[in-house]
């Protein structure tokens, strides 16, 4: 009962004419977002957050639009992962496997549909498990002090380094170069400058935004131009687009089991929607066995990863927004959003700010339908996107992001600092760093000193403090599990298999 | 092999540098158990272990640019450090032409596509930021502006 009481205050945010606005335009944006390659939920959202904070939108508008966005990212990445083979973001990667065996058979309008309606049956179910489960997990969230703070933290470092990357050492450096870079500024304790070489502008410390923009934006830029934008869209051709009920009876039970794993995923700290997606397709292809055309244009395989990514997408949002700890690099860029709107997510969101947490719930539930209209009966407009060419998109994002940045700050400093990420970003890629543990550092690295400091303050100094708790402990055993199992693990869990000529996000 | 040797001595040079610096920190009379030094101190030590890690034990070096492609780059990063020094002074609309044929004469090196696509950008987006979402950009440089 309660959660209805819930549902209904946050429909009543959610269904004023203008919020409604947002979510459409925020669908439609990130529709678009989704389908163009070398853009993806990440990037797009973190493009857009100067914008929608310079256009001084309150706290839930502007969350309401760049959630829209968010979700319409996830489901425009399939359109050119089917129409072109190219996967429009990271996680629409497993759908490029049979979305364009399939488009090629000239069924590209029937894969389309399929991915429609699975995107929107794991965005779905998962934004219903989201309704369940966050409270609960809120509840949970409030026995929390310093020190399982200080330990939720590591755990998020160490997941995303174990499960997300392919070496454990380069993780660790990526978060250490964010949190290193963190603790520029003044220190909060003591208001003493660290790290600042008496230049003002480091006082303040490095913006999280610049940073943001910079490795998901700029970077993407030098690749485009070392690619020479090759892979980019040259003439799509769709022809009728019908709803094919046959297969979308058939494949039903493969978006249920698809939403659900791609769900669990998505909980997880560091798993994220490219992990959710990927398991959704390996464990649809093993319950078909060989009676299967895995890979040759199943529609199974077209349905369960586009469950799987946009159930994952769900899914972690829990642990974002009642505990603050984000599980990827996209939900890293929403909560970056969060901290920019002065909003604190944790456990005291649900109770101190209800309008904003059941606003946001309800807003994504009318996003999802709105998403569904929008990407069937209407797929055809975002294909004729697919057209812009990179010579013309890559330089519109880059101006976007100076313009956003610039509108922001209002400081040159800051865009040089941006470029500069962006220069980091380009060799970090290269060399096979993740840059979202560096995303998480910046975000994170304060707060994570803070409640080091804290426990260590109540506990007068005393180290064996941060182990004093069951929930610590386990915090713990979870965090130094995460990031050794996988060693172990690797030989068995390959990473997906790439299409030919496929760009990873 | 040598890329990683290479980034892992930048690393553990960075590394050293940053726990250098930390120990410089002021300490101050507002004082707690850990103090402003200790968790940078950490994380110094933390990427310089890593970094021997990645030294020791390299992947595989990733396919570089070649030469014309890292003239390309370069071209690119110093003109967008132009456009950040300039956009305050010339205002937007010149720097932002200039830029964005710049870039996409990069991805894509066609003289008149490029420059097009920069006007047409600066004009474009000139007019969405300004007159669509309200933000307050200056158009040319403020000594034209009388």
């Amino acid at each position: 009962m309660e959660i209805l009481s819930n549902l209904a205050l946050g429909f009543s945010v959610a269904l004023n004419p203008f919020t409604l606005f947002l979510a459409v335009v925020g669908c439609f944006l990130g529709t678009i977002i989704g389908a163009l390659p070398g853009l993806g939920p990440s990037n797009g959202v973190a493009i857009l957050i100067p914008l929608a904070f310079t256009l001084g939108l309150d706290a839930t508008s502007a969350l309401v639009l760049l959630t829209s966005v968010y979700y319409g990212a996830m489901y425009g990445g399939r359109i050119s992962s089917i129409l072109l083979n190219i996967p429009g973001d990271e996680p629409a990667l497993m759908t490029t496997l049979d979305g364009y065996p399939m488009a090629r058979q000239g069924r590209a309008g029937d894969a389309l549909v399929i991915s429609g309606v699975a995107s929107f049956v794991g965005a779905m179910l998962a934004t219903i498990g989201l309704v369940i489960l966050a409270p609960m997990l809120a509840r949970v969230a409030y026995l929390f002090g310093p020190a399982e703070y200080f330990a939720l933290y590591l755990l998020a470092f160490t997941t995303l380094g174990g499960v997300g990357s392919k070496n454990q050492a380069k993780a660790v450096i990526a978060a250490c170069i964010g949190l290193g870079i963190a603790m520029i500024g003044l220190d909060n304790t003591t208001g003493m400058p660290r790290f600042t070489y008496g230049n003002m502008h480091m006082m303040d410390g490095v913006d999280f935004l610049v940073a943001i923009v910079g490795l998901f934006a700029i970077t993407e830029v030098f690749f485009f131009i070392e690619t020479h934008g090759k892979g980019s869209a040259i003439g799509v051709k769709l022809e009728k687009v019908t709803v094919p009920i046959k297969d979308l009876i058939a494949t039903s039970g493969s978006m249920l089991r698809g939403s659900g794993i791609g769900f669990v995923a998505g909980i997880l700290p560091g798993a994220g929607a490219s992990l959710g997606s990927f398991l959704a397709y390996m464990a649809e292809k093993s319950i078909a066995g060989p009676s299967g055309k895995f890979g040759q244009g199943d529609p199974r395989g077209v349905a369960a990863p586009e469950a799987g990514n946009n159930a994952a997408a769900g899914g972690a949002l829990i642990p974002m927004l009642t505990l603050g700890v984000p599980g990827s690099g996209t939900t890293a860029v929403l909560l970056a959003l969060l901290m920019t709107l002065n909003i604190t997510p944790g456990p005291t969101l649900f109770a101190d700010r209800p309008e904003v947490v059941w606003g946001l719930i309800a807003s994504l539930l009318i996003a999802n339908v709105v998403l569904l209209i929008m990407n069937i009966p209407m797929v055809k407009i975002f294909v004729k996107v697919l057209m812009v060419p990179a010579w013309v998109l890559l330089p519109g994002v880059t101006m976007i992001s100076f313009v956003g940045i610039y509108s922001l700050t209002g400081s040159y400093f800051d865009l040089v600092m941006m470029v500069g990420f962006g220069v980091m970003g380009y060799f970090l890629r290269k060399l096979d760093i993740p840059t979202v543990p560096v995303i998480l550092g910046i975000l994170l690295g304060n707060q994570m000193e803070d409640n080091l400091r804290r426990a260590m303050v109540i506990a007068n100094g005393d180290w064996t403090y941060l182990f004093s708790t069951g929930i610590s402990i386990g915090l713990w055993t979870a965090a130094i599990a995460g990031f050794i199992a996988p060693i172990f693990l690797r030989r068995f869990l390959k990473r997906p298999p790439q299409p030919v000529d496929a760009e990873a996000d | 092999m040598a890329s990683d040797r290479i980034f892992g001595l930048v690393v553990l040079g960075v590394a050293l540098a940053y726990i250098a610096s930390a120990l410089q920190i002021q300490p101050s009379f507002l004082s707690d158990p850990v103090g402003p030094k200790v968790f940078p101190l950490v994380i110094g030590a933390v990427a310089a272990l890593a970094a021997l890690v990645v030294l020791l034990k390299p992947d595989e070096s990733p396919e570089w640019p070649h030469g014309r492609t890292w003239l390309h780059l370069g071209i690119a990063l110093a003109v967008l450090v132009g456009y950040a020094y300039a956009l305050k002074p010339l205002g937007f609309l010149l720097p932002t032409a200039v830029a964005a044929s710049v870039v996409s004469y990069q991805i894509s090196p066609r003289l008149q596509t490029a420059a097009l696509t920069g006007v047409g950008l600066s004009v474009g987006l000139f007019a969405i930021f300004k007159y669509a979402l309200g933000l307050g950009l200056i158009a040319l440089p403020r000594a034209m502006m009388g």
